[in-house]
């Protein structure tokens, strides 16, 4: 950390004066690459909704990881949200509603079963409102450090099994005819972003990870003529709302997580006006 | 791409025979003692009302479905006695928003390299060498999604002929391909078989392309009702009865 401290004074920036600011600066910087890598698997194999699920299915594992008075409610939530995706991807498997019918199932499952225990005995919901609206202004080292593993294990992730998930997303019947285990390919991709997304919505929050999480690859999708262009384009977009939000939120005093989500929509809007040009 | 070519007196073996074959899902009967030879070299068509079990047969064939019966392959001149089977599944459209183009297909089909990472030098040449099988080298830039009908079934065809096989199977490579993308298919699958000595069995539901390119023509309805040239077969009494054309059309 001190490195990069060092790095950002050599900056003539008069936000990066402050600490909190370079640790959400670098935070950002790392998950650029991490949501725009996953955002275009997401949007590819049409799981924009589920991952928006899980934030919900998240909240609900911390609450139940501060009832059981778990030292680290983070980790009950990991462990609520990869049963909840795997107990997700086993009845899409098993039934013939459509899978955003079952999200819907899961999801306000989810929430009110965190509600209800959250509650529970007449306790007060504020105190995990940290959880959902989650700053990125008040991340810490050790949160960043925890975004950087997640972000190897994403890109060690991506070079192994990239090309079996996409095929698996854009084509299953290919997939399953070259001999690839469909299935299993699917219920690792969810559990994945299970981890992922809970693992990282204390420290951004809810409403900045769900932006993160759908909105780079959606924007990239309009304009790029291969994979290769979709990814660049996804983490650009990522890295770029990332920093632009931090900097129009310090200069106007308004929530981080909201300025960047706002500059994505605003990349979306731009590229689908720009999306004719290709084929 | 080195394919042991079959000698020329190959040509009345068979390459695939199935034998007893019968394919129970619960309680139903899919299939019940069908009895098949595909002699190399030959384009085997498989027709039959819908919920026949043709696609059923083509999966057992494959190894994709239990069954109780024979499924044997020849394939002389090769070393390993497990056949090469090329196949082309049942292909609804892509996407027409997914942002993978023809070459990206192929990568995530062939390469250990990620595709995001873009094709190498040698995988372009390879992919480009695929689709000159099927004449579409101008298609190796096109998104996927974007394909019409005719085109995205030559992509899939190059891609079950990487590496060549010794039997190509096709389920229903006809459907949604227009009148003109048909016989330009056909004529490739025809071309293909010839270059490549290679046994085709394909299903369709259209029976208009059958008397020009199918050497024999197989009649399934839960059970195998007739076997023979095209002619023979689309003028039975039984083809009459599995498709409910009593009339008398023949």
């Amino acid at each position: 950390m001190s490195v990069w401290y060092g790095f950002c004074d050599l900056l003539p920036l008069e936000m990066l004066h402050w600490d909190f600011m370079k640790n959400a600066l670098l935070a950002l910087l790392l998950m650029g690459p991490l949501f725009g890598l996953l955002s275009t698997m997401i949007v590819t194999g049409r799981m924009s909704f589920f991952s928006d699920a899980l934030g919900h299915s998240a909240f609900t594992g911390i609450a139940i990881g501060v009832i059981c008075g778990m030292a680290f409610p983070t980790l009950a939530a990991v462990a609520f949200s990869v049963v909840f995706a795997l107990l997700f991807s086993w009845v899409r498997g098993r039934s013939n509603q459509a899978a955003d019918t079952l999200i819907g199932v899961f999801s306000s499952s989810a929430v009110a079963l965190g509600i209800f225990v959250a509650t529970l005995g007449g306790g007060s919901f504020t105190k995990y409102n940290q959880y959902l609206i989650g700053d990125i202004l008040s991340v810490t080292p050790e949160q960043i450090g925890l975004l950087a593993v997640v972000l190897l294990a994403v890109i060690l992730f991506w070079v192994l099994y990239s090309n079996r998930l996409t095929l698996t997303a854009i084509h299953p019947q290919l997939a399953a005819s070259r001999g690839i285990p469909v299935g299993l390919s699917q219920t690792l991709f969810v559990t994945a972003i299970a981890v992922v997304v809970t693992l990282s919505i204390s420290s951004v929050g809810l409403l900045i990870l769900n932006s993160l999480l759908v909105l780079p690859a959606a924007a990239a999708r309009n304009v790029a003529g291969n994979l290769r262009q979709y990814h660049l384009l996804s983490v650009l977009f990522a890295l770029g709302a990332g920093i632009g939000g931090l900097t129009v939120s310090y200069y106007l005093g308004s929530s981080a997580g909201a300025a960047i989500s706002l500059i994505l929509a605003g990349i979306f809007a731009v590229t689908f006006c720009l999306r004719k040009r290709r084929g | 791409m080195n394919f042991p070519l079959h000698d020329g007196s190959c040509g009345h073996s068979c390459c695939l025979r199935v034998e007893n074959l019968s394919v129970r899902i619960g309680a139903d009967a899919i299939l019940k003692d069908v009895n098949l030879h595909v002699h190399c070299g030959e384009l085997v068509a498989l027709i039959g009302p819908n919920g026949a079990g043709k696609s059923t047969l083509l999966k057992a064939i494959l190894g994709q479905r239990e069954y109780a019966g024979v499924i044997a392959f020849s394939t002389p001149g090769q070393r390993s006695k497990k056949p090469r089977i090329g196949y082309v599944p049942q292909s609804p459209a892509f996407d027409p928003s997914d942002p993978v183009s023809v070459a990206d297909l192929f990568a995530c089909c062939m390469s250990k390299r990620p595709a995001f990472l873009g094709l190498g030098k040698s995988m372009r040449q390879t992919v480009l060498e695929c689709l000159g099988r099927v004449h579409g080298e101008a298609l190796i830039g096109k998104r996927v999604g974007t394909l019409s009908g005719g085109e995205l079934q030559r992509v899939l065809l190059a891609l079950a002929l990487e590496p060549l096989p010794n039997i190509l199977i096709l389920d229903e490579p006809l459907s949604g391909v227009d009148v003109e993308g048909m016989a330009v298919l056909m004529d490739m699958l025809d071309e293909i078989r010839k270059t490549y000595d290679l046994s085709i069995l394909m299903t369709t539901h259209d029976f208009s392309m059958l008397p020009r390119y199918a050497d024999q023509v197989v009649l399934i309805d839960h059970a195998l009702l007739i076997q023979g040239p095209a002619e023979t077969v689309l003028h039975s009494r039984e083809f009459l009865q599995a498709f409910h054309m009593n009339g008398g059309l023949a």
